[in-house]
């Protein structure tokens, strides 16, 4: 039931947009814009549970770093502002009123969390600032009718679910599926990507769904109860260390399934060697960007460029964390946002723009793979490409796909 | 209270005066001051430090709860922030399901949280000590998990949370939404010291501490125990319940995410900080763990982008920092600071 | 069959990382009469230095007493520099400090290793002689540390004298001065010997689980409970809690309810057992002089 308030509220959100969007760029710049510069903020897990993602907003404040001692955008030096929420959402609320009331920074960028992220979702869209570009792959960002303040950036979870259900239904229909998923909203969204997926075949066949917490030690056990389902086919929904642990544990019990690892674990140095490479030969995936690990990439211009400005501009990040890729192009994307809107630099000319993306092409993206937005579409990134690892290298196979 | 006694005595004349007033007297004006003070934060503070504010006085009301139970009554728990999470949980599911205005729920939250701590203090009676702080540590660590539980998820919402329209002034006040939620939170917070003021006081107050210092002679002298220590583990999470309450209204927001197991730990910081055993210490103690998080994230880009990591370990050092100075608290300073300076006036 | 054998044996796995840690936390009780919340992230950053040990160079084994050296001289340190002054604050005040002590160590893991998970070395043999896939050869190998470095604890505080001083230094520290037992010192050695056990027990199950900031927070928490289920004046009890925690989760996660309140049952599980023996199953219920 939709409250009268939140009618009015939303009536008047789209109105006011669509005004924006038929009015010629008349609107102030932004406050935290200067000739100079321009302050934007975003909240990063730096402590808790979730720390391992602080090396997303590390990438992208190195990123800019570089991107100042270029000269800047238009001549403005990007401040980006990025502050510690420990992935608690009233941590969050605090730290963003902070950031847009008392900073007063023209927007927030990669903001990460879905929870995070949910809980500013409204006083952002209220308050008319951008929330652009959310570091989560949860499928609720790309609603530009009711929250046209609001921008995703990765492919969400539960497109790659589509893709998997998709490859699965057509190479092995008969597989017993057995799932093991994170308990959080990133680990349920991959699996209600499943569901829809493999839709009404999905109760026949997946035999066993089993979940774990962050906080628990191994995995172990729960490898071992999806063997004992007599499971044939694996979705492993797992971050980093459990992608490891997992990966290694299936081996060492002698499980050899059809084994789906998600995208947010796939790096080569820092999953798949430690879990061991033999160990995780035959794995499926999908990817949207390069692996730098990967020596199929050493040659490549981009990676060379890649590289070039890890080593310079943030040589305390590990090489083989691909989050650091990640944050590379997210921040890639927003220099492509910010250059369109030349000396207008109002809130909504700076939502117009990001919803203006077209083809971009990025280096580090695999080829054939672009960032697009338009007025109705805020997800930049639809298009995933399968890959199965054969040992030494993750090797694409099939067309790019579009979830 | 020295004071007091000793003009019942008669030696009115030898009790410390500073400035020409009695400590009661004093003690009257500093209430009275904050009082003036309190109400006068919204009228003047922006809008974010208003609500940083009412997250203040929403922290000192939770911390109420977990100083009656660890303070005075000695049971150490690791787990409040259990009880925050129900009562945030019960404002919510109140709200947002069943369509209940929120100024009823916190009433509510207060006394389901009330019977949820007296359903827990019982079987907790047999444990002491570290063994309770376990046992509270493991009902901390349960709810995120409670929370996320499929069966629940139509109520809880899950790992998606419950989003919370922030209410308006009614009557058509002219107040913004941070103003009439900070006066809100007031409005609840002097009702629930006056309550525990009076507990502590009172009989029951000196039951309490007489359990927590001496159990056996307490138990000897007749003080029933069991009843005692159960019912405050009910008081204590009521207030903490509404306490969490609360903040959900104020943050919008509630997500297992919301209540990890920090959350109990910055609660002890916080009542330790302020001052074990006492009403006033709370107040310091919230604005401990609400300010210096943020702050310390501050502190930490002196050290610039490489110190990204640390704004947590600045929080260990100042709090390490803190203790140092004040290990019994502020309050506990406060006094030592006040019994110098009435020693002094009292030799004069 | 298969599988309760199976989730039993790898409860036992886990229940060997939960009950060296329980150790290292018996061992701090005994000698200081609290539990130390930062032993786990203590133990981490000791596993770290023997990673950088070894990434150096440096042969395993000379790592590994290397570092158990350093992490003895550094928590004696901490403990003259940073505990000491609390000995006369209230008990909570310390508690407090071992929650800073938490968030500085682990915050500076994080900044000085990064937060990508590190492959730890395994001074056992890659493959199972014996043949069986329900434990790997690691596993096996951590076990039988545990339970080695469980009996020099025993003995240490059963038959040494200076395991004797530690214990009443702890229990009474008034007339162990009496006595000249130089109380202080006593309190330090404490501290350096919990932080050399939990070392122990980082770096067995950093192989394991993988090495990275977070890796004790859940083990710490699994091995309190283990800890305080056996007894935490019992060091016995603490390994058998540990190794009774690590089974109970496994078997209530695949059998009672599922993965998803796995945590929760097994801490009801737990504290209800502490309900009926609130002194832990093997430990020694306290008497207090009225």
């Amino acid at each position: 039931m939709i409250s009268r308030r939140r009618l009015l509220q939303t009536t008047a959100a789209s109105a006011a947009a669509l005004a924006t969007r038929t009015l010629p760029a008349l609107a102030d710049n932004a406050p935290g814009v200067t000739d100079k510069e321009i302050k934007i903020g975003q909240t990063n897990p730096y402590s808790g549970p979730a720390s391992a993602y602080s090396a997303i907003g590390k990438a992208e404040l190195a990123y800019f770093k570089m991107l100042n001692d270029k000269g800047g955008i238009n001549g403005r030096m990007i401040n980006l502002l990025s502050v510690d929420d420990g992935y608690s959402p009233p941590k969050t609320v605090e730290q963003i009123r902070r950031l847009v009331e008392q900073e007063q920074v023209a927007f927030i960028f990669q903001s990460l969390g879905t929870p995070c992220n949910a809980a500013i979702h409204k006083y952002m869209n209220d308050h008319k600032v951008p929330q652009l570009f959310v570091a989560t792959g949860a499928t609720m960002w790309n609603d530009p009718k009711h929250f046209p303040w609001t921008m995703g950036w990765q492919p969400n979870y539960q497109t790659e679910s589509h893709i998997y259900s998709k490859h699965l239904l057509s190479t092995k229909p008969d597989a017993k599926v057995g799932i093991l998923y994170q308990n959080d909203d990133y680990g349920k969204d991959y699996v209600t990507g499943l569901k829809q997926g493999l839709g009404d075949k999905y109760d026949k066949m997946v035999v066993k769904e089993v979940s774990y917490e962050v906080t628990d030690p191994t995995v172990d056990s729960q490898v071992v109860t999806l063997q004992a389902s007599g499971a044939d086919t694996f979705f492993n929904i797992t971050t980093p260390k459990f992608a490891a642990q997992a990966i290694r544990k299936a081996y060492d019990i002698g499980w050899k399934p059809v084994h789906y690892l998600n995208n947010v674990s796939i790096s080569v140095s820092a999953v798949l060697q430690p879990a061991g490479l033999d160990k995780s030969t035959g794995l499926i995936s999908v990817a949207y960007y390069k692996d730098p690990t990967d020596p199929k990439w050493k040659d490549d211009k981009a990676f060379l460029e890649y590289a070039d400005w890890m080593k310079k501009y943030n040589p305390d990040a590990n090489i083989g964390d691909s989050f650091n890729v990640y944050g590379y192009l997210v921040a890639q994307t927003l220099e492509q946002a910010l250059k369109q809107c030349g000396n207008n630099l109002s809130r909504e000319n700076i939502m117009r723009e990001a919803a203006n993306i077209k083809n971009l092409q990025l280096g580090m993206l695999l080829p054939g793979i672009s960032v697009n937005t338009g007025s109705d579409d805020f997800a930049p990134i639809k298009q995933l490409q399968l890959e199965r690892f054969s040992g030494t290298i993750w090797e694409t196979f099939g067309d790019v796909l579009t979830g | 209270m020295t004071s007091v006694s000793e003009a019942a005595n008669g030696t009115r004349s030898k009790a410390a005066r500073v400035a020409g007033l009695s400590m009661v007297l004093w003690r009257r004006l500093g209430l009275a001051a904050a009082l003036v003070l309190a109400v006068a934060i919204p009228f003047v503070a922006s809008g974010y430090h208003t609500f940083q504010f009412t997250q203040v006085l929403i922290y000192a009301i939770a911390l109420l709860g977990l100083n009656l139970l660890t303070g005075y009554n000695g049971q150490i728990s690791l787990g409040h922030g259990a009880f925050y999470a129900i009562g945030a949980y019960t404002a919510a599911i109140l709200i947002v399901k069943l369509g209940v205005p929120y100024w009823a729920t916190i009433p509510v939250a207060g006394l389901i949280c009330l019977v949820t701590g007296f359903l827990f203090g019982l079987p907790a009676l047999r444990l002491e000590g570290l063994y309770l702080a376990l046992a509270t540590f493991a009902l901390a660590l349960s709810t995120p998990q409670i929370l996320k539980f499929k069966k629940l998820e139509a109520w809880t919402g899950g790992v998606q949370g419950i989003n919370i329209d922030k209410p308006d002034a009614p009557f058509g006040l002219p107040l913004d939404g941070d103003q009439w939620l900070y006066l809100f939170t007031l409005v609840c917070l002097i009702p629930v010291f006056w309550m525990g003021r009076n507990l502590i006081r009172g009989r029951v107050g000196r039951a309490i501490v007489a359990i927590r210092d001496h159990p056996i002679a307490a138990e000897t002298m007749g003080v029933n125990t069991a009843v005692y220590k159960s019912l405050t583990f009910g008081v204590s999470a009521a207030f903490t319940g509404v306490a969490g309450a609360l903040g959900g209204l104020v943050t919008g927001f509630v997500a297992p995410d919301s209540f990890q197991i920090l959350l109990s730990l910055y609660l002890l910081v916080g009542i330790v900080v302020g001052g074990l055993a006492s009403i006033a210490g709370v107040f310091f103690g919230a604005l401990f763990i609400e300010f210096v998080p943020i702050y310390a994230d501050q502190l930490t880009d002196l050290f610039g982008d490489r110190a990204k990591a640390l704004p947590w370990a600045m929080f260990g050092v100042m709090l390490i920092a803190c203790m140092y100075l004040m290990p019994t608290g502020v309050i506990g300073l406060i006094k030592s600071l006040g019994a110098r300076i009435a020693r002094s006036a009292v030799r004069n | 069959m298969n599988e309760f054998l199976h989730q039993f044996f790898s409860g036992l796995a886990s229940g060997g990382i939960y009950a060296s840690v329980a150790l290292a936390l018996v061992m701090i009780y005994q000698a200081t009469h609290l539990v130390n919340f930062a032993q786990g992230e203590m133990a981490m950053f000791a596993t770290y230095i023997a990673w950088s040990l070894i990434g150096a160079g440096i042969p395993y084994w000379v790592a590994f007493f290397l570092t158990l050296a350093i992490s003895f001289v550094a928590a004696v340190a901490i403990e003259r520099v940073i505990i000491r002054p609390f000995a006369s604050a209230p008990v909570l005040a310390s508690v407090c400090v071992f929650i800073g002590l938490l968030a500085i160590i682990n915050s500076l893991a994080g900044f000085i290793y990064t937060y990508t998970i590190q492959p730890f070395p395994s001074p056992f043999p890659e493959h199972a002689w014996y043949g069986s896939v329900y434990m790997s050869p690691h596993e096996v190998g951590e076990m039988v540390v545990t339970i080695a470095v469980l009996a020099l604890v025993y003995a240490f505080f059963r038959f040494t004298p200076l395991g004797l001083a530690m214990r009443a230094a702890a229990q009474n520290p008034v007339s162990s001065r009496l006595v000249g037992i130089r109380v202080g010192w006593m309190l330090a050695l404490g501290w350096g010997l919990a932080a050399a056990t939990g070392a122990v027990a980082g770096m067995m199950a950093a192989p394991i689980v993988y090495l990275e900031p977070n890796m004790m927070g859940g083990i710490l928490l699994y091995g309190f409970a283990g800890a305080l289920l056996g007894g935490i004046d019992n060091p016995w009890g603490a390994v058998l809690g540990g190794f009774m925690v690590g089974v109970l989760e496994n078997l209530a996660g695949t059998y009672v309810v599922g993965a998803d309140l796995k945590l929760t049952v097994a801490l009801v599980i737990i504290v209800g057992v502490l309900v009926m023996r609130p002194s832990g199953l093997f430990g020694r219920p306290l008497v207090t002089r009225v």
